[in-house]
């Protein structure tokens, strides 16, 4: 086994949080069957919606496409299992709570037939970069860590900026999470593969995978798939385990000691972050064929009648895998998609586990802060915050909406982790506060650009309308013109017309 | 004694100089602060106002014949952030409206061109004798195009 190497850069801030974890590791993940009704959402990524490219009533094999995506920034949707399609309709999605998204539905047949593949693809080591960018971006794969940008876009995006490290993130630092812990300890080898196709394709030298020192057994697995793979480009390190160091801009602040820049991204500090998850999912489309149909899911809190790992079909319900693990406890009160910290309360158990869902959590009683009281200025929020903002001014102006200075101190920088919220001795929501703040700001750019467009359209046609008035007015002269040269003759012309006639007459 | 005054009145007379020719090189710019009046506004181009545009009536304001609450698309947002520009007290909008497109009923449309004449942003497109349409994306919402039309068959759809 590799030695773990702790030559780390600094984290601000930041808090140890009790983890949580240890009742979903103690048993391996379970294959979840197939549900009778898959329901898949057509966005499950940042970015424009896909199109559905199914009929209603058409029956679709195991890794078919469902829906795919012509815009710049988007990831194709493909079935779970086979089965028909029987709707397509908006259902109830864990995106925002009671909001609905437009679904397929598709009523399985248990069979479970995968499409025919043309052909075993060739090997990665042989094809061009670019080649096999895209081919990732059929697979429908997206960041499995919670953000789900899709991946092949992210990897085009890196491939113009110069790089330096590769960066598979095993950092799960959110409370009760544990689902990129197991993927770590069972397919520690399937991560490693898709870590060589991602190097491959980013034609980069090395990559580090970075995990918590709280996950002794993960790093021991793929320590040992390391130590027989002779791959020295590939190294792994181990960082102490305070959230939210698994954040993208907080890892490469970690592991490489360099600053993302406000409002940069990682690739600017030289470094491409991926999920350990989003490897293995590449690992299974290049190799396997599989494309991403289904993932690893955390199912725990106090609400479920058996903490466990599960590998779930995407587009099973949250009811279907409670289900499976046992059941509710007669405690279950409230029902979170995602960790305690980042993650959304949805209302109701319907919604489909999609592409982004690492974890569900079912608590006991609703994790209640106390009464909020006013900011007495303590700066515990600043000590902590992991981007170096400063909460506690933020919020005055989060309360005044003065947008500039939101700007000026760095709201857009917030990655909402949750941390100031919990040591502010006030109990004040300040993520809350920081996240309408920046709905307004964005509302507010929205609102600025639709005005310039307004305008540049209004001044266009005032153009275009002063050109047609001076055509006009150019054309009248020109005749008005004429008229009075042509008229004396013409005048002429018509009596000795008259007179001839007289004459006859 | 004699240097010092000479001196001084040499630096009079320089600066002097560079602040009259400067007065009339680089006059005092309203245009600027007309245009800064007219960011603010939302460009609506409805004429509520009673100028026929936002930059006539950022003008007025600047030249102060007009008010600074006469914009009902802009909000009491806009009354506040004029006033903090312009160092005015804040007044209570005049009329509210709120956000809303222009939906023509295409079956009764007759295809006049009046609407689409009347459109100052250009947000109504189809030709003599031919069915109109709006562009909701481009549509300001500022009802003008709502009363030249022989049939009345459009409506403003709200947003909210």
């Amino acid at each position: 086994m590799t030695a773990p190497t702790f030559d780390l850069g600094k984290l601000h801030g930041g808090l140890r949080l009790t983890a949580n974890k240890s009742s979903s590791t103690a048993t391996p993940i379970l294959d979840m069957p197939i549900p009778e009704q898959l329901v898949l959402p057509i966005t499950q990524h940042v970015g424009d919606p896909a199109h559905p490219v199914v009929g209603i009533g058409e029956r679709v094999l195991k890794g078919q496409l469902l829906a795919e995506s012509d815009s710049a920034l988007g990831a194709p949707v493909h079935a779970s299992s086979s089965g028909k399609v029987i709707a397509i309709e908006p259902w109830p999605v864990s995106r925002r709570n009671g909001d609905t998204a437009p679904c397929i539905i598709i009523e399985s047949d248990g069979a479970d037939k995968p499409i025919e593949r043309a052909e075993s693809a060739p090997d990665f080591t042989t094809l061009e970069p670019d080649v096999l960018l895209t081919q990732i971006l059929h697979g429908g794969i997206v960041g499995l860590g919670g953000a789900v940008f899709p991946t092949a876009q992210k990897l085009m995006q890196a491939r113009t900026c110069e790089l330096s490290y590769l960066i598979l993130n095993g950092v799960e630092c959110e409370p009760y999470i544990s689902c990129d812990d197991m993927l770590m300890r069972e397919r520690a080898a399937e991560i490693i593969s898709g870590a060589e196709i991602l190097m491959h394709a980013l034609q980069l030298d090395v990559c580090y995978i970075v995990v918590e020192s709280d996950k002794p057994e993960a790093l021991h697995t793929l320590g040992d798939v390391l130590a027989e793979l002779h791959d020295k480009r590939i190294i792994l390190k181990q960082v102490p385990s305070i959230y939210p160091s698994g954040g993208e801009d907080q890892l490469v602040q970690l592991v490489t000691n360099r600053e993302v820049p406000s409002g940069g991204l990682p690739t600017d500090a030289g470094c491409l972050v991926q999920n350990v998850g989003t490897a293995a999912a590449i690992h299974d489309w290049v190799i396997d064929h599989e494309p991403l149909i289904s993932r690893i899911i955390t199912i725990t809190g106090d609400g479920v009648a058996s903490p466990m790992n599960v590998r779930a079909r995407i587009g099973t319900t949250v009811a279907d895998a409670i289900n499976f693990t046992g059941g509710y406890t007669e405690r279950a009160e409230q029902l979170i998609i995602g960790g305690l910290m980042t993650g959304r309360s949805v209302t109701t158990d319907r919604v489909p586990l999609v592409k982004a869902s690492n974890c569900v959590l079912v608590l006991s009683e609703t994790p209640s802060p106390g009464a909020e009281m006013p900011c007495i200025r303590c700066g515990n929020c600043a000590d902590v915050c992991p981007v170096q903002l400063l909460p506690q001014q933020l919020f005055w102006y989060a309360c005044a909406d003065d947008e500039r200075k939101l700007r000026e101190f760095g709201l857009t920088d917030c990655i909402e982790c949750g941390c100031c919220d919990l040591v502010c001795p006030s109990h004040i929501p300040l993520t809350f506060d920081f996240r309408m703040a920046k709905g307004r700001i964005r509302e507010l750019a929205d609102e600025k650009a639709r005005a310039a467009r307004a305008r540049k359209r209004f001044e266009a046609r005032n153009e275009r309308l002063d050109l047609e008035q001076s055509k006009r007015d150019s054309e009248l002269a020109l005749q008005k013109k004429s008229v009075k040269q042509a008229g004396p003759a013409a005048i002429a012309e018509i009596l000795k017309r008259k007179r001839q006639q007289d004459e006859e007459d | 004694m004699l240097t010092a005054i000479l001196t001084i009145a040499t630096i009079a007379l320089i600066a002097g100089l560079a602040l009259s020719l400067a007065a009339r090189k680089l006059p005092y710019d309203e245009n600027a602060l007309v245009e800064q009046v007219n960011d603010l506004l939302p460009q609506t181009q409805c004429a509520q106002c009673g100028y026929p545009g936002c930059r006539p009536y950022a003008a007025a304001i600047v030249e102060g014949t007009a008010a600074i609450n006469l914009c009902p698309p802009g909000g009491e947002e806009t009354v506040r952030r004029l006033a903090d520009l312009l160092g005015k007290d804040i007044k209570p909008l005049v009329a509210a409206t709120q956000p809303a497109v222009a939906v023509i009923d295409e079956a009764l449309c007759i295809g006049c061109t009046h609407c689409r004449n009347a459109c100052p942003v250009d947000a109504i497109i189809g030709a003599h004798q031919f069915m109109h349409t709006v562009i909701a994306s481009e549509c300001t919402g500022c009802e003008l195009c709502v009363a030249p039309c022989p049939v009345d068959c459009i409506s403003m759809r709200s947003l909210t």
